[in-house]
C-alpha cells in the first residue's frame, strides 16, 4: 500500500541521519513538523473549541464559555509586545487556578502518602531487609541534599551513603532508558521487515 | 596505534551497525528466550484479573506516536485480557495525537477477542487538559463528555449508560509515557479513590515504584519488557514478545561495548597515551 512505501521511505530518510546530515533527513524533519502541527490545530479545533464553545453558544446560547474563549485569547496578545499586559491577566487567572488544584492533590499523593509509607513499622522476613533499606536509604539520601549544615562527620557519612544509592537509582534508570530507547528501534525494524519487505510473519 | 586506542577511536557508525544487527537479526531468526514474569506485571494483571465480568474500567491511553513502540503493545494486551474477562471498557485519551493510536489498540484487540464497539467498549477519544478532565470525570462524566468519539450521546450507549463517575467504575488504568500518570494518582486514586493500574515507558518505571510499595497503584507494567510480561500471561504473541530476543541481544551488545570502552580506556591510560582531552568523545561525538 502506498502508506506503506511512504512510511518506510520516510523512515529511512530519518535513519540516514545516523550516517550524516543530509538532505532527506532535514526534507523528514521538517515534513513531520509541519504536518504535526496541523494535525494538532485540526484537533484542537474538532475537539476542543467546537464542542466546548461553539456548540454550547450557537445551540444552547451559553453566554459562559465567552469567558474562557476570552481569556484564551487575551493570552494570545502576548504576540504583540504592547499586548503583553494583557497576556499577564489570563496567566495570573491560569497560574491560581492551577496551583488550588494542584498543590492539594500533590501533598496528598506525594509528600502524605509517600511518608506515612515510610513510616510504617516493617514486616516480619525479607520484605522487612526491604523496607530497611528503603527507610535507610531515604534518610540518606535527604542527608545528601540536605544543604544547611556541611557534609561532615554523621551527617557526611549520611550523605556519602546517600549518594550510593542515588548511583544506584541513576544505574536503573540507565538501564531502563537503553531498553526504551531500543524498543523503539527494534519497533521500526519489524515495520520495514513485517509491513514493508513482508520478511516476518503478521 | 595500540588495541586500545583503536577501539577509543572507532568509528561510531560501526556501533550502529552493530546494534542494527543485532535488532534485525533475532526478528529474522527468532530463539524465543524465556520471558519471566515481575511482580509488578503479575500484580496489574491480578488486580485486572480479580474484577467480576461486567465491571466498568477506565482506560486511559494516554500517548503518543513517539512511544507507541512501548505502549501500544500494552494497550492491546491489556485491552485482550479485559475483553476476556468480558469487562466493559470505557477508553479515552488526554493527547492530541492519540486518538488515532487509541482507537487503532482497541479495534486490534476487539478484532482479536470479538467485542463490540458500544456493548464492549466506548471510545470516549480526546479531551484537553489533564487535571481538569480527572476531576471532571470524578465529578461528571458528561460534563466532560456529553458524547463519544463518534459524536453518540453517552446515555445511548449500552457500556456508558449509568456511569457518570469513578465510583461507578470498578478500576482506572493508565497507559502513558508523561506526567499524565502523576496527575492520575493524584486525582483518581488520590482524591476520588480510584483503584488504580499503571502502565508507562521504560524510562518512567523506576519512579513508579514508590507508588507500588504505598498501594497507590496495584500494579505496574513498565516499557515494552513490561509488555511481553503482559502479553505472556494472557498467552498471546503480540509485537512486544516478538522483539524481546532483539532487546536481550542489544543489551549485550550495549553492555559489551561499555566494557570494552573502560577496559581500553584503562589500558591506555596505564600506557600513558595521549587521549586528546576526549577519550570517550570520539566514541559519541
Amino acid at each position: 500500500m502506498i502508506e506503506t512505501w511512504i512510511a518506510a521511505f520516510l523512515t529511512l530518510c530519518v535513519f540516514s541521519f545516523l550516517y550524516r546530515e543530509n538532505p532527506f533527513y532535514r526534507f523528514a524533519e521538517h515534513l513531520f513538523v509541519g504536518s504535526a502541527a496541523g494535525y494538532l490545530l485540526a484537533v484542537q479545533w474538532h475537539n476542543v473549541l467546537i464542542p466546548n464553545v461553539w456548540t454550547p453558544l450557537t445551540r444552547g446560547g451559553d453566554l459562559v464559555v465567552l469567558i474562557p474563549l476570552a481569556l484564551g485569547l487575551m493570552m494570545l496578545a502576548r504576540i504583540w509586545s504592547k499586548g503583553a499586559g494583557i497576556a499577564r491577566w489570563s496567566i495570573a487567572f491560569y497560574v491560581g487556578v492551577y496551583s488550588g488544584v494542584a498543590i492539594p492533590g500533590y501533598m496528598q499523593a506525594q509528600i502524605f502518602a509517600q511518608l506515612a509509607d515510610a513510616a510504617k513499622p516493617w514486616p516480619p522476613g525479607a520484605a522487612g531487609v526491604n523496607a530497611a533499606l528503603v527507610f535507610i536509604g531515604l534518610i540518606t539520601v535527604l542527608a545528601y541534599f540536605f544543604f544547611s549544615l556541611p557534609h561532615r562527620g554523621i551527617h557526611g557519612v549520611g550523605a556519602r551513603i546517600g549518594i550510593y544509592f542515588l548511583m544506584v537509582a541513576f544505574g536503573a534508570s540507565f538501564g531502563y532508558t537503553v531498553m526504551a530507547r531500543v524498543s523503539l528501534l527494534i519497533s521500526r525494524v519489524q515495520f520495514l521487515l513485517r509491513d514493508w519487505l513482508h520478511l516476518l510473519p503478521s | 596505534m595500540t588495541w586500545a586506542r583503536k577501539v577509543l577511536s572507532i568509528d561510531r557508525r560501526i556501533i550502529f551497525l552493530l546494534v542494527a544487527a543485532g535488532v534485525a537479526l533475532p526478528l529474522l531468526r527468532p530463539v524465543n528466550l524465556p520471558i519471566t514474569v515481575t511482580p509488578r506485571v503479575q500484580a496489574a494483571f491480578d488486580a485486572i484479573d480479580a474484577l467480576p465480568a461486567g465491571s466498568k474500567v477506565l482506560l486511559s491511553m494516554d500517548y503518543e506516536p513517539d512511544i507507541m513502540a512501548e505502549l501500544f503493545p500494552m494497550s492491546v494486551a491489556v485491552l485482550r485480557h479485559c475483553f476476556r474477562k468480558h469487562l466493559q471498557v470505557i477508553a479515552m485519551t488526554l493527547y492530541p495525537a492519540g486518538t488515532g493510536l487509541g482507537e487503532r489498540a482497541l479495534r486490534t484487540a476487539a478484532k482479536a477477542e470479538g467485542a463490540v464497539l458500544n456493548k464492549d467498549y466506548a471510545w470516549l477519544g480526546y479531551k484537553s487538559g489533564f487535571q481538569v478532565v480527572m476531576i471532571g470525570i470524578g465529578e461528571n462524566l458528561r460534563g466532560m463528555y456529553p458524547v463519544d468519539f463518534y459524536g453518540t450521546p453517552l446515555d445511548s450507549i449500552p457500556v456508558t449508560r449509568g456511569v457518570n463517575a469513578y465510583r461507578q467504575m470498578a478500576m482506572v488504568i493508565n497507559l502513558s509515557g508523561s506526567s499524565a500518570t502523576d496527575y492520575w494518582i493524584q486525582f483518581a486514586q488520590g482524591r476520588f479513590h480510584a483503584p488504580l493500574v499503571v502502565g508507562c515507558t521504560a524510562v518512567m518505571a523506576t519512579d513508579y515504584y514508590p507508588y507500588l510499595s504505598s498501594k497507590q497503584i496495584l500494579g505496574l507494567v513498565g516499557g515494552m519488557k513490561g509488555a511481553a510480561e503482559y502479553e505472556r500471561l494472557i498467552d498471546t504473541v503480540g509485537d512486544a514478545r516478538r522483539g524481546m530476543d532483539a532487546q536481550s541481544l542489544v543489551h549485550l551488545i550495549v553492555a559489551l561495548l561499555v566494557i570494552l570502552g573502560n577496559v581500553a580506556l584503562f589500558v591506555a591510560r596505564r600506557a600513558g597515551e595521549d587521549l586528546g582531552g576526549r577519550p570517550a568523545g570520539s566514541m559519541t561525538r
